[in-house]
């Protein structure tokens, strides 16, 4: 099969597919092993990423997909309405817990953020950036959440593993307190803290 | 920058606007960062003072959120106190379940530690967020759901009255909801009773009678959603016509396409 025959056909169904395209279904579409077809992407991805272009090719959601480039994100606001408001900090805050920690219940994120998760849920449920994955057993059989597939085009990411990492591990073990002796300690603290205030005042 | 990093005046009153936190979590990182404290070494006494400080006007607050300030200076409090005290014989510590040894701002300070770190995790979303913002795929095209305009003769304005009519009148209401009524079901109900009726239905009749309160607001909840997904429609024939709720015919839709019918 001729190789550019092979990228136009590829540019083709990209186009077409109203979802993120994985290399199995371009292999299964074209004809090729998917050794092949990652080449072939890789190729095509590399005459798109050329200067002068107005597309780009990029991995996301486990899948490719045609992307305007970000610096004609005006002009392309300017044909369609502008993307809707982005998220607030309570939503945003809310999601990365459960991005990261995943299935996880109402009362788990809560215990995480310190207070109430309702509204940033809904928010979340009816941006379908999040959904119902089930529900834990045990008393009251609460419901548990994981993120969806918009969650990771509204993000461009590839697939969960491709989230930042955190930046402290958080298991027990790795956490450095220093145990003091509650009692001696505390009154040293405490004569300490006086000795501060009084110097901060 | 962020507006956690305006200097704040150090004086008795703080004017800190407690709304700009996301929670007491939030305020109590934004004291540590401030006060430069290291962070698995709080010195309790310092940010309790702070704090309480800080939340001593809590009007600005619906009382959700003023409660979950305040529970954090109990537990603050409570840290505190506990620190204060002579270790209790370990009879008495092991009767109240007490580990040895365990220091009483631990639990606290590992939630701030889980904590910060989630928030810098959505800082760092932000960002893709942003970047993102000017990236558009053909997916988008596809979100909007086709049909015919939701609202045919009157604005949402309109509805929204009628929706307050609706909850003026004297229902008997049954304070106490006897159970959850989930979303998913009004809507399921409601689409159920427009399919049955052509010509639709009035919608006063979507609102039954010796229902709880919280029932009349799912129910207008669900009407709502199925006019999003654009298969209910409602109408209104001149100025002061009847309001009728009608289901979407799937030769309205673009493409024809009637969408997910729900089993009945």
């Amino acid at each position: 099969m001729i190789w550019n025959h092979g990228k136009a056909i590829l540019e083709a169904i990209l186009l077409a597919s109203p979802e993120p395209l994985s290399v199995r279904r371009i292999a299964e579409v074209i004809g090729l092993d998917e050794k092949d077809a990652r080449i072939l992407v890789e190729d095509l991805k590399k005459e798109y990423s050329q200067p002068g272009r107005g597309l780009l090719l990029q991995e996301m959601a486990g899948g490719y997909v045609l992307t305007t480039r970000p610096e004609y994100g005006e002009y392309v606001e300017k044909l369609l309405a502008p993307k809707g408001k982005g998220l607030s900090h309570a939503a945003l805050e809310t999601l990365a817990i459960i991005a990261y920690r995943q299935p996880i219940t109402k009362a788990e994120m809560e215990g995480v953020r310190g207070v109430k998760v309702d509204r940033s849920v809904e928010t979340l449920l009816e941006r379908n950036l999040i959904r119902e994955v089930g529900r834990r057993d045990g008393p009251g059989r609460p419901m548990i959440y994981g993120t969806t597939k918009d969650f990771l085009t509204y993000f461009g990411l590839k697939d969960l593993s491709d989230l930042p990492p955190l930046s402290v591990d958080t298991s027990d073990a790795q956490l450095i307190l220093r145990n003091r002796e509650v009692s001696a300690g505390s009154q040293a603290d405490q004569a300490h803290e006086n000795e501060d205030e009084h110097q901060a005042s | 920058m962020s507006k956690h990093e305006m200097p704040l005046p150090r004086t008795e009153s703080y004017t800190v606007r407690l709304d700009v936190f996301e929670g007491p979590l939030d305020l109590l990182l934004h004291l540590i960062r401030r006060e430069e404290m290291n962070i698995y070494d709080i010195p309790i006494a310092v940010i309790t003072e702070q704090y309480l400080a800080i939340i001593r006007d809590l009007s600005a607050l619906d009382i959700d959120r003023a409660s979950e300030f305040l529970v954090m200076a109990a537990t603050l409090l409570g840290i505190k106190s506990r620190m204060l005290l002579p270790k209790p014989p370990k009879a008495v510590a092991e009767e109240l379940g007490l580990e040895e040894g365990v220091d009483p701002r631990e639990e606290l300070v590992r939630q701030l530690v889980a904590y910060s770190q989630y928030k810098e995790a959505a800082q760092e979303l932000r960002q893709r967020e942003e970047r993102m913002a000017k990236v558009f795929t053909r997916q988008l095209f596809l979100e909007q759901p086709e049909g015919p305009a939701p609202l045919q003769g009157l604005s949402l304005n309109d509805l929204v009255k009628a929706f307050e009519e609706v909850l003026k009148e004297e229902w008997t209401w049954r304070e106490v909801p006897r159970e959850e009524i989930p979303l998913r079901e009004k809507i399921r109900e409601i689409n159920f009773r427009i399919s049955r009726s052509p010509h639709g239905v009035r919608f006063r009749d979507l609102f039954s009678r010796g229902g709880s309160r919280l029932e009349i607001v799912v129910t207008f909840l669900a009407l709502l959603e199925l006019m999003r997904q654009r298969r209910a429609v409602v109408l209104q024939e001149g100025v002061f016509g009847e309001i009728v709720i009608r289901r979407v015919l799937v030769s309205e839709t673009a493409t024809g396409d009637a969408g997910d019918d729900d089993e009945t």
